[in-house]
């Protein structure tokens, strides 16, 4: 788990990112950060890898401070993916899956069997691992960021607007693999969105932040739907008319993926 | 120069037969004056265009140093050298050019080196960080090896102007296959300065090829990105 304890970031121009931050975001499910910009929704998910300090307040992972450990370190143990992939681009697929465990000092075969072995889990063509990441398609790419951010096997993921900066489409399909892959790995898992259907669509818990950096409703999708908090939230939801598009988009999505779960459970025995 | 005496060839080809000691000897020495430069430029340009990057202040002034060398006449920065390496061909006096030659590859190489460093996308270098890259590996293993195209790309435009430039040292004593435009003036004699032409551009033409190609088996990734656009 998780834990921010009345963590608040302000920067030395007086403008505060995050403001008395009280968040839990539990082991094993995901929990998504979503807000306009400026929100601090993605300082938030910074701090918890220290890629920004907070000024004040205490950031935990399972109980221990991360303070306590060095950054390098830590940051090892936590898979990290962004928008544009941020892919090195001097690196061939197999080689960009295979950062972590490099850096960790694995053997260098160890470390590219578990990266082929990632990339089948992510649904790459093997034939892809000699490539350059500029040969791959914006999609192609985002899984390899999802398969790099996963080599070392980290049991906590960090994930700004990861899906964002693909088409709609392309999107839908690696959201749905993710979730596929989730149910598998069970990470504990921070997602950065400031789209609140993929909140809902890809969700345990939501966290919806407003300007300023305050949480301001941290629920399951189904009470966030059901009982948005007055003012900010719901209108962030799109008012009464958001809200009846986002709730009936919920239970149709609900029933197809249920079935499909049930086929592959089913296919499984 | 007088005009050709009747009879006389612009090139007399038997003379070229007669001086390939001398040729081989001269084009290896030009060489060596136009690219040493060129590689100690580079080690001082890479740690010089890191600094830059590091601290940002320190950019404006380095480059303007590095212009007003570029700006000064090249004779005149060789001259600035004969007090410490002497004059004449070979050993010390060799930094005569050497030097001065370096100073000039600088005010293309450190702005190279600071643009290539500042090519690397953002998104690229966080996610350096954010994976447990430490400043200074993230540095050798990520954002030095991006830069390397801009790099080599700086070094080929230094290396042929650094090529033409040597010929200028005739004028001190120095100047590799220049010394045959000396030669061939003061004897009206075309043939030496059509043949120290010719290879003058060849050198340039043929180091340039060498570097490129380095490039392409250097940044195999960087290759085809251009042409896909």
């Amino acid at each position: 788990m998780i834990k921010f304890d009345g963590v608040t970031k302000r920067y030395p121009d007086g403008t505060v990112a995050v403001d008395d931050l009280n968040l839990e975001i539990p082991s094993g499910q995901i929990t998504v950060l979503v807000g306009p910009s400026g929100c601090g929704k993605t300082t938030s998910l910074r701090m918890i890898n220290r890629m920004i300090d907070p000024t004040s307040g205490v950031i935990t992972i399972d109980d221990e401070d991360i303070r306590k450990k060095d950054p390098a370190d830590l940051r090892r143990g936590i898979g990290y993916v962004i928008q544009h992939a941020g892919l090195f681009p001097h690196r061939t697929i197999i080689d960009n899956i295979a950062t972590v465990p490099y850096l960790l000092g694995w053997d260098k075969k160890k470390a590219r069997a578990t990266a082929m072995e990632l990339m089948e889990r992510v649904g790459l063509d093997l034939k892809m691992a000699k490539r350059y990441p500029f040969q791959l398609s914006g999609g192609q790419q985002q899984r390899v960021g999802v398969a790099r951010a996963l080599a070392a096997d980290p049991p906590v993921m960090l994930m700004d607007e990861p899906f964002s900066a693909v088409d709609p489409i392309v999107r839908k399909s690696l959201q749905e693999e993710f979730l596929r892959l989730q149910s598998e790995m069970r990470k504990t898992i921070a997602f950065v969105t400031h789209d609140i259907d993929e909140a809902v669509k890809l969700g345990h818990r939501i966290a919806v932040f407003q300007v300023g950096g305050v949480l301001a409703q941290h629920a399951t999708p189904d009470e966030l739907l059901a009982n948005p908090a007055e003012g900010f939230v719901r209108e962030f939801l799109g008012g009464e008319k958001g809200l009846r598009r986002l709730r009936f988009n919920r239970e149709l999505e609900s029933m197809p993926d249920e079935d499909a779960t049930g086929e592959v459970e089913a296919a499984e025995r | 120069m007088t005009p050709l005496a009747d009879g006389e060839p612009l090139v007399r080809w038997s003379w070229i037969g007669d001086h390939t000691d001398e040729l081989t000897t001269l084009t290896l020495h030009h060489l060596k004056l136009a690219l040493l430069p060129i590689l100690f430029g580079l080690i001082i340009a890479i740690p010089l265009g890191i600094m830059c990057v590091r601290w940002r202040w320190l950019y404006p002034p380095t480059l303007g140093i590095a212009n007003i060398f570029y700006g000064l006449p090249s004779l005149a920065l060789f001259m600035l050298f004969i007090p410490y390496f002497g004059i004449g061909s070979g050993g010390q006096a060799d930094f005569t050019i050497i030097l001065p030659l370096t100073l000039f590859s600088l005010s293309v190489l450190v702005p190279n080196v600071v643009d290539g460093l500042r090519s690397v996308p953002d998104p690229v270098r966080q996610a350096a960080t954010a994976m447990g890259f430490g400043t200074l590996r993230r540095l050798v293993q990520v954002e030095l090896p991006i830069a390397v195209p801009v790099v080599i790309a700086g070094a080929r435009v230094a290396a042929v102007a650094s090529i033409s430039l040597v010929s200028v040292g005739v004028l001190i004593g120095n100047g590799g296959l220049g010394q045959l435009f000396i030669d061939g003036y003061s004897r009206d004699f075309t043939t030496p300065i059509i043949v120290s032409c010719v290879l003058i551009v060849v050198l340039a033409l043929v180091s340039d090829g060498v570097l490129v190609t380095a490039q392409r088996l250097l940044t195999p990734w960087a290759r085809t990105r251009r042409s896909n656009g």
